[in-house]
């Protein structure tokens, strides 16, 4: 039985077609200051800052955004901070994150944010959503699930956001926010 | 005549249903106990195997024939055009074209999913790997509601490989809609996994794991029992010694009294000693039969026929 209707929110593995960026008001761009007072490396001129990132997940990050051995990037690994404890940040220069780039880390760390920055100013602010369903981003760990066939692309549902938790719609394996493998 | 609620549908996994429509199918699975008119003649069932399963493709068929319409399909994958490389896709639309309805029984979890979306026609799912067999979970609550006379608030006790064994977790997350209390007797090594009991802490349902059968209650309602299989085990002498000291016997079931139902998903090795087809509690040959009553009502409401 096909499905008649799809599902609310779909996040897949096509990029979504970069945004606009959008001025981040009249009041004029925000600078960017990092809850860690510590923290206190030089700004960024263009590209991406991601704060909140889970402890010790910024490497993991740069990885599943292939970011590679020549960008030019700023890590702050296990800072202290007000609403996590401990937390990351990564300011990737010259690099402006789509909207699917930076869903896809959210499924690495949720309670990330991004800002994205042109000339030290922030030009927009994204606070990503998890989506319901998640397609083709993720490997099912199952070694027996119908999506190891190539020919198949793998799909998740959303079963828990805090703590993160996954669940493959074929095999209906459940994934923990530990065991999440890209794709 | 009462809304049908299996129409329009698939039958992949019991995730899919909750435990009002569980009940409304069991209610409808009754009808067919006796001999009904064809319901389905000039409708036709393909039995998609992609591995051998002759008892669920038995059961199968036999339930389509006794409603008066007819079967195709292939027994294992050799066969057919999937040891050519075809795709799963493409054979369930080509068999699209042959068919009213198909089962489908295949190694890969996930199997059955994938096929309902490739396809228009009501996909019943026949066994996909460890992961669902929602036609042996229907028959399996069917059993119990007949034995017991109802399948909410029962004391069960699931004995031997809750490791591996699908039927059993399929059973088992059924039953915690249901309100059971649940006895969990396994080796240490073939213990419920983790998933199955979070989800039965998330639940509420109440479960106990217990290391032999001498901890569970007397009165308990059922003992579910599996088959422990000797390729789960590494090593050919502690599957022996695993196996020995799990046989149930007349012996070991005495102290649960003549009204504890027995049921067992077969086909059995050693684990259930010949003599307790005696008892009368022995409900895995019901069971058996029940498979073809509940495939009957399955098949009706998926077309749409009942
Ligand atoms: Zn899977």
């Amino acid at each position: 039985m096909a499905p008649g209707s799809a599902p609310k929110r779909v996040l897949t593995a096509a990029a979504n077609p970069a945004p606009a960026l959008q001025s981040a008001g009249a009041s004029g761009a925000t600078e960017v200051k990092p809850d860690s007072a510590k923290m206190q490396v030089s700004a960024l001129r263009s590209g991406t800052v991601i704060d909140h990132l889970g402890p010790a997940t910024s490497f993991k990050a740069l990885k599943i955004l292939g970011v590679g051995a020549d960008a030019t990037v700023l890590i702050g690994v296990n800072l202290d901070s007000s609403k996590l404890r401990k937390k990351d940040i990564l300011k990737i220069e010259g690099r402006e994150l789509t909207d699917a780039e930076m869903n896809k880390v959210a499924l690495l760390s949720p309670q990330a944010t991004f800002s994205l920055i042109r000339d030290f100013k922030v030009v927009r602010k994204f606070r990503p959503t998890l989506p319901d369903q998640v397609e083709g981003l993720i490997r099912c760990l199952n070694p027996a699930c119908i999506t190891q066939d190539p020919r198949v692309t793998g799909r998740f549902h959303v079963v828990t956001k805090a703590p993160l938790k996954l669940r493959c719609h074929f095999c209906e394996r459940s994934l923990h926010e530990n065991e999440i493998e890209f794709a | 005549m009462k809304k049908n609620p299996l129409l329009g549908r698939d039958v992949i996994s019991m995730r899919d249903f909750g435990p009002a429509e569980i009940r409304a199918i069991l209610d409808r699975c009754r009808a067919f106990e006796k001999k009904t008119k064809p319901l389905l003649g000039g409708k036709v069932l393909a039995n998609l195997f992609f591995e051998p399963s002759t008892r669920t493709r038995l059961s199968f068929d036999a339930a389509m024939k006794r409603l008066g319409g007819a079967t195709i399909g292939f027994a294992d994958a050799i066969s057919t055009s999937i040891s050519k490389g075809e795709s799963l896709w493409d054979t369930i639309r080509v068999a699209e074209g042959y068919c009213d309805v198909m089962v489908i029984r295949h190694p890969a979890e996930g199997s059955a999913r994938l096929a309902a979306e490739a396809t228009k026609l009501p996909v019943i799912n026949g066994g996909d790997g460890s992961n669902q067999h929602p036609t042996q979970t229907l028959l399996d609550l069917y059993t119990l509601r007949q034995r017991c006379g109802r399948i909410e608030g029962l004391k069960v006790a699931f004995v031997g490989d809750l490791k591996y064994g699908r039927t059993v977790h399929s059973l088992i997350r059924s039953l915690s809609h249901f309100d059971a209390r649940l006895w969990l007797v396994s080796p240490p090594t073939l213990r419920l996994p983790d998933d199955f009991l979070a989800d039965l802490r998330e639940t509420g349902t109440e479960h106990h794991i217990v290391d032999e059968l001498a901890a569970v209650p007397a009165d308990v309602d059922v003992l579910y029992l599996t088959r422990i299989q000797k390729e789960r085990f590494a090593d050919a002498i502690e599957y022996e010694r695993v196996r020995n000291a799990w046989q149930v016997t007349p012996d070991n079931v005495a102290r649960f009294g003549p009204k504890v139902t027995l049921m067992h998903p077969l086909p059995r090795v050693t684990e259930v000693h010949a003599a307790l087809d005696q008892h009368p509690g022995a409900a895995w040959f019901d069971q058996a039969h029940n498979g073809v009553v509940v495939r009957q009502a399955i098949l009706a409401l998926c077309l749409g026929a009942a």
